[in-house]
């Protein structure tokens, strides 16, 4: 245990934190909206933000956008990027819910199922990155990691104190702060998110007061969907990587913060999703990076034990306008 | 000797009229919501008592208080001298209270026969190592006997494990709850493909088999037609003749009427009236919260 | 339901006209099942024989069309015995969960975690290379390459795993449902991560050598080349395990389960203690995953952290649910299934995962209620669709 290293670095560290909360707040986002309206966890979400970062390595193949390209070219790639990934995630969650779990709501099946359907499409997922296409395509598919270099150079912005604060740490933080609150007034304010808030509260009711409720799930797995492509954009400038498999250990973080914060709940998702990041980094510097996942589970439990709702509570649905 | 238990009042039941369950001041509140408002009231043993009032008047709410679903603000609920209020539900059981729910609650992919051996096995002490080895053996007594001659002798010599003592007392007790009610006929029908009136009669029989000394019934008669009420008036009383204390939550005033002895009146969780049938149906407060005249009239 | 075939008075009455429900594809069911377990003891009782000397005799089996479910007719194909233990392996797993998912209706997406710490318990204490038995070697200063023996521990290893699943319960079994999946999920990778990170006790990513084998009968019986009498050990002991699981099934303590998994409250109000039944079911599913676990180590020999990741807990629950939640034949049907399909279609090795997901996604969208249903999970279903139908028509 090395507590000093954390007090050293506290004012970085908490940077670092947020940074990575922020990513884990928007996977989060997914869960939450799928969970408040259909009370089912989305396990094939995972999947779908790992389609969001390959989507961005796509777009820069294409553009031809490398750390060498200059200004414009780099504002272009990485709004093309994130348009690009936000639509292809958000195909891939009406994908899945079109073909796994719209056909189980019809036949009221237990959530159980929805579980195994749910990991059956994540694996189906999995596999189309890691063997599938690179049957087809060869090279960069397949099961090794892959390099996804993000045209925007990192360089520190400014210094508070010890605590360096870089342009990709700003970026990704106001990138995803951005996206949520638009959400939420989305979802508060707009007539198709009075829609989702009905239909979270009571689907009956809704149902009979006219509210279209497969086209409110469907919405919810569009929105859901761009955001974990969003995240996928954030992701790949922050860590320049991408795999196969890279869903799993993010999706399982990201679930994670939407319970902490309180699944069902939107603004729970960021508070839970920031919280996560911070524990999880000051965690890395007082024991070592390999015991960051334990201790996100540690607070998850403790969390639930004594605030078995998470800490805002789960409500889509009484979410004040 | 389950059996036996409900063939005939057991001699230490206690001195028919004498308090069985104390409500004492109790109240309960839902955030600002006040379900129920200092209500007090006894039960007396042997006797059927109604609790009636209109919708919403708390009958149910005191129901769960009773049963520990829910654990009161204020006050207390003692039973047979014995403190229950905030108790575990399946303690309060085994004190010996049984309930059924007004929206029935069954165990519907369990048969009929199982939900009421549920019931019985309230009194059965076989855990996990009782019925993995089956070690522990008992000495059973002649009516306990296997009907199988080979295997009496066997049990004769060496006795039964108390798995299966308990299996075969409690398979003999469902069936005769069963049969009490009136539904034996499809005893081995999953619960979710039984009959409405069956449903209903099933949850009386799962409540009995755990051999309660007091039986609450939540609106058992909701949606029944006139011939199935009286057949569920016979039940009622049939039930207080073995010995059985019945406390009765019911909506039609009819059945209310003819089989209770005495009724409390609830409404908005207050008690309003207390008394025998003939008495609180003159009563000009009951006859308001019926009619829906307003409140303060009722109140004046 | 062996005691409900004595002829107490009403038991002869006809279950139902349930039975006669049509199966898979619109065809009448044959009722297969619904005839054997009416008939009398001394036919099920030769017939249950007969499956199990079939099952013993599966290693040598060389009659030509049948010899085509082997594993190693190709080269490169997967050695049979083995294929076997591991298909045995899983099967004891999958009852294992059905207990805790089919009949408690727990969902515990962590079962991984049991397994772990069967096959660690008796890698840890058996192995003479272990840091812990060089430890306790040492303080008492006993020989060098001293160990725990097999034979003790068997009790250790499910002494622990009991340990844990009542440490893991307590505390999260008055958790809802899906909470309880999250939490369980994390303490399978808690304890994968400890196996990693713990390197003074565990040897750390290293893994851990020379984990011991049963006694022997003659020398080098339990062999790694002699695959065939390890599956008979595993298959000895899932038949046991299957018969202490059924005492279980029939009696007060399944019942208890099942009612709890119909309805918790209304289960307790009838004196029902749901929170003991449940840590048992938590406890007993502990034990099997351990004992499967110290299984599968004692044959390999070695253990080492990255062989109880978190996706195979997502393929146990694959095996009870697509096979039949709450049905011991169904989950062991999945466990086969899951098990021996890849294995026999190893030259499409690399798609294995692949059309692995497709079927997942394919049975449960098809045909939710598993391959062979508990009779009570087929009525259910039958009765929801009828239900969502009924709804549909109002709407």
């Amino acid at each position: 245990m090395d507590f000093n290293a954390l007090i050293d670095g506290l004012g970085g560290h908490t940077l670092d934190g947020l940074t990575r909360g922020s990513i884990y707040a928007l996977v989060a986002l997914g869960y939450t909206m799928v969970y408040g309206v259909l009370r089912l966890i989305n396990f094939a979400h995972s999947e779908v933000f790992m389609v969001g970062t390959w989507t961005v390595l796509g777009v820069y193949t294409v553009l031809g956008a490398d750390s060498e390209s200059a200004m414009p070219m780099v504002i272009f790639a990485t709004l093309t990027a994130l348009v690009a990934a936000a639509l292809a995630s958000a195909s891939v969650a009406l994908a899945v819910e079109r073909i796994a779990y719209r056909p189980l709501r019809k036949k009221n099946a237990p959530p159980l199922i929805f579980l195994i359907t749910a990991i059956g499409c994540s694996l189906v997922l999995v596999e189309i990155f890691g063997h599938v296409l690179k049957v087809f395509f060869g090279a960069p598919f397949g099961r090794a990691p892959v390099n996804v270099p993000s045209p925007i150079q990192t360089h520190t912005l400014l210094t508070i104190g010890d605590v360096r604060i870089t342009n990709v740490q700003v970026f990704i933080i106001l990138g995803a702060v951005l996206m949520m609150v638009a959400l939420d007034l989305f979802v508060n304010r707009s007539r198709l998110g009075r829609g989702v808030r009905a239909v979270a509260q009571d689907p009956d009711t809704a149902a009979l007061m006219g509210v279209n409720q497969d086209r409110v799930i469907m919405l919810v797995f569009i929105l859901g969907g761009a955001m974990a492509g969003v995240a996928g954009l954030l992701f790949t400038i922050n860590f320049d990587i991408t795999k196969f498999d890279i869903g799993f250990i993010i999706g399982i973080k990201a679930f994670t913060a939407a319970v902490l914060g309180g699944i069902g709940n939107l603004r729970g998702a960021l508070v839970g999703g920031l919280l996560l990041g911070i524990v999880e980094v000051y965690a890395s510097a007082v024991f070592s990076s390999n015991w960051a996942d334990v201790t996100a589970f540690i607070v998850l439990v403790l969390v639930l034990m004594f605030r078995p709702t998470g800490l805002l509570g789960e409500s889509l649905g009484k979410a004040r306008a | 000797m389950p059996e036996q238990t409900m063939e005939s009042p057991t001699p230490e039941a206690g001195t028919v009229g004498d308090a069985l369950l104390v409500v004492d001041d109790v109240t309960l509140r839902f955030g600002g919501v006040v379900a129920l408002n200092e209500v007090a009231f006894e039960i007396r043993r042997g006797e059927i008592l109604g609790l009636i009032g209109p919708n919403g008047a708390g009958k149910t709410t005191c129901f769960n208080v009773m049963t520990g679903v829910y654990t009161p603000t204020s006050g207390e609920i003692r039973f047979d001298g014995t403190r229950i209020s905030g108790g575990k539900p399946h303690r309060i059981n085994a004190l010996g209270i049984a309930r059924t729910f007004q929206n029935i609650r069954l165990f519907p992919e369990m048969t009929a026969m199982e939900n009421v051996m549920v019931g019985a096995d309230a009194r059965h002490k076989t855990s996990v190592p009782g019925a993995l080895f089956r070690l522990a053996r008992v000495r059973p007594k002649p009516h306990e006997l296997p009907d199988n001659q080979i295997k009496a002798g066997f049990a004769k010599v060496f006795g039964i494990s108390r798995h299966a003592l308990e299996e075969r007392a409690g398979r003999r007790k469902s069936m005769e709850m069963l049969r009490f009610v009136g539904i034996a006929d499809r005893a081995h029908e999953l619960a979710r493909n039984l009959p409405y009136g069956y449903q209903r009669r099933l949850e009386i029989a799962r409540a009995l088999a755990t051999e309660p000394k007091l039986l609450c019934l939540d609106e058992p008669a909701a949606g029944f037609n006139p011939a199935e009420k009286a057949d569920l008036m016979n039940l009622i009383r049939k039930i207080r003749d073995r010995g059985l204390t019945v406390l009765l939550i019911e909506h039609d005033m009819k059945l209310v009427m003819g089989v209770t002895d005495r009724l409390v009146v609830l409404e908005f969780g207050q008690k309003i009236a207390e008394g025998v049938p003939a008495e609180v149906a003159r009563n000009p407060k009951v006859i308001a919260a019926y009619l829906g005249e307003p409140d303060d009239a009722a109140q004046a | 339901m062996s005691d409900l075939n004595e002829p107490t008075p009403d038991s002869t009455t006809d279950p139902s006209p349930q039975g006669r429900a049509t199966g898979a594809f619109g065809l009448p069911r044959l009722n297969i099942a619904d005839r054997y377990s009416k008939a009398p003891l001394w036919v099920r009782m030769p017939i249950v024989l007969i499956g199990i000397s079939f099952a013993f005799y599966l290693p040598f089996l060389n009659i030509l069309p049948f010899a085509y479910i082997r594993t190693d007719l190709t080269s490169g194909g997967s050695d049979w015995g083995g294929v076997l233990f591991l298909i045995v392996i899983y099967m004891i797993v999958a009852i294992g969960l059905n207990v805790v998912i089919g009949l408690a209706g727990l969902l515990d997406l962590g079962y991984i975690g049991f397994y772990a710490i069967g096959a660690y318990s008796v890698a840890l204490f058996g192995s003479p290379s272990s840091p812990v038995t060089e430890m306790i070697a040492d303080k008492f200063g006993l020989s060098e390459g001293w160990a725990v023996p097999f034979v003790a521990c068997v009790p250790i290893a499910i002494a622990l795993a009991l340990a844990s699943g009542v440490l893991l319960g307590a505390p999260t079994l008055r958790l809802r449902g899906d909470y309880l999946a999250i939490v369980t999920m994390g303490f399978g990778e808690i304890i994968r991560i400890l196996s990693r990170n713990v390197t003074s006790v565990t040897n750390g990513s290293a893994g851990i050598i020379g984990v011991p084998s049963p006694p022997e009968p003659s020398e080098n019986f339990f062999s790694a080349i002699e695959t065939a009498h390890w599956y008979w050990l595993a298959l000895s002991v899932l038949i046991l395990l299957i018969f202490l699981t059924r005492r279980l099934e029939d009696s007060r303590v399944g019942r208890a389960w099942l009612a709890i998994r119909e309805d918790e409250d209304a289960a307790a109000v009838m004196g029902v203690n749901a929170f003991k039944f449940k840590l048992w079911a938590f406890a007993i599913g502990a034990a099997l995953g351990a004992t499967a676990g110290l299984l599968f180590a004692s044959k390999q020999a070695y253990v080492e952290p990255t062989g109880f990741a978190l996706n195979l807990s997502f393929l146990f629950v694959a095996m009870v649910v697509i096979g039949g939640s709450g049905n011991m034949v169904g989950a062991m049907l999945g466990a086969f299934l899951i098990t021996y399909l890849p294995e026999r279609f190893r030259e499409f090795q690399d798609w294995r995962p692949f059309a692995f997901g497709v079927a997942m996604v394919a049975v449960m969208v098809l045909r939710p209620q598993g391959l062979i249903p508990s009779r009570r999970r087929a009525r259910e279903f039958a009765d929801r669709k009828n239900e969502a139908e009924e709804a549909a028509a109002d709407a």
